[in-house]
């Protein structure tokens, strides 16, 4: 076998091996499937924290993914599984963190410093147009334009 | 005004303070919101005795220490004389969980490297640390005499840890009434 085809049979091999590798699970309801869905999306694998439980393979997300589904296939509520892992590993499970006294730097901070730098440039542009003797172009356009 | 210049020199370093304080900090330890809370259920069977359940009530009434391992964890392996050594001084009971492992490794690792565990409980599928919070092996809990979470240790205990914040904790702990 040359050396090419022995490489693209071992990727091949792999590609299999990777498919084997999905979980496959039976939902009660197309509504259960999307609530799982969204709860493994949402909530964070703790082992690797830049990955949600859908994306980790750390074997504690595999746990976590079994437990959201046996939640749910026991009929708990999207909420109740949350609650279950806030109360387990705290907010910082959440992708999606609750608006509180912690975060709401987070939350608000955004907002607050694009008020700030809007209220610079307004004063900035106000400063420029009244300088007396300024030749900036703003002083060519007459006053009734505005 | 002069003193307007230095502005974005002041704005930049204070948010390069921020920054650097944060950069200080390890996103690893994710603080647990066990801590200050009654334990978890524990009812797990003993890892040299399978008919031995162990539970936490067995605990209350003194100040105890959950570490929780594994022997393919490395950096247990790392914390292990420590425990061996807390072990042998005073009379606090330190209890295994074994999480998510080989019940013969696990014997043959204590026979290794001493065996500091009043007992061990062993959680071969790791859903009883799902209720502790458990992520990341190797993690201690102190507990209290009420059976309170005091305090929990992400990642291996050394020197430092156990002489600024567990030992002073457990003799705080000692003194206060069940």
């Amino acid at each position: 076998m040359k050396p090419m085809t022995a490489l693209l049979l071992t990727l091949m091999l792999w590609a299999t091996a990777a498919v084997a590798g999905i979980e496959t699970r039976a939902f009660d309801s197309p509504a259960q499937e999307q609530a799982y869905k969204e709860l493994v999306f949402e909530l964070r694998c703790l082992v690797c924290q830049n990955q949600n439980l859908a994306d980790s393979n750390a074997e504690l997300a595999v746990d976590l993914r079994n437990e959201v589904f046996r939640m749910l296939k026991e009929g708990k509520s999207k909420q109740e599984v949350l609650d279950f892992m806030v109360a387990r590993y705290g907010n910082f499970v959440l992708y999606r963190p609750p608006v509180d006294k912690a975060t709401s730097l987070l939350w608000f901070g955004p907002v607050v410093m694009l008020a700030i730098g809007l209220l610079i440039v307004v004063i900035f542009i106000r400063r420029h147009r009244n300088r007396p003797g300024d030749s900036s172009p703003d002083e060519v356009i007459p006053e009734d334009d505005f | 005004m002069k003193a307007k210049f230095l502005i974005p020199l002041v704005l930049f370093l204070a948010l390069a303070a921020l920054l650097g304080v944060g950069l200080g900090l390890n996103p690893k330890e994710v603080p647990s919101p066990l801590v200050g809370k009654p334990t978890p259920k524990l009812s797990l069977p003993a890892l040299d005795d399978p008919n031995r359940i162990v539970t936490t009530e067995e605990f209350l009434g003194q100040p105890w220490l959950l570490n929780v391992w594994a022997t393919w964890c490395v950096s247990c392996r790392a914390e292990h004389h420590l425990l061996v050594e807390l072990s042998k001084h005073g009379n606090l009971p330190i209890v295994g969980l074994d999480y998510k492992d080989d019940a013969e490794a696990a014997k043959q690792w204590l026979r290794e490297l001493g065996n500091p565990y009043v007992v061990t409980a062993f959680d071969e599928k790791g859903r009883i640390a799902i209720d502790w919070g458990v992520y990341g092996t190797p993690e201690t809990y102190v507990i209290d005499k009420k059976g309170i979470i005091r305090y929990k240790q992400i990642g291996p205990l050394d020197v430092k840890t156990l002489e600024e914040k567990i030992l002073p904790l457990l003799k705080q702990l000692q003194e206060e009434t069940a």
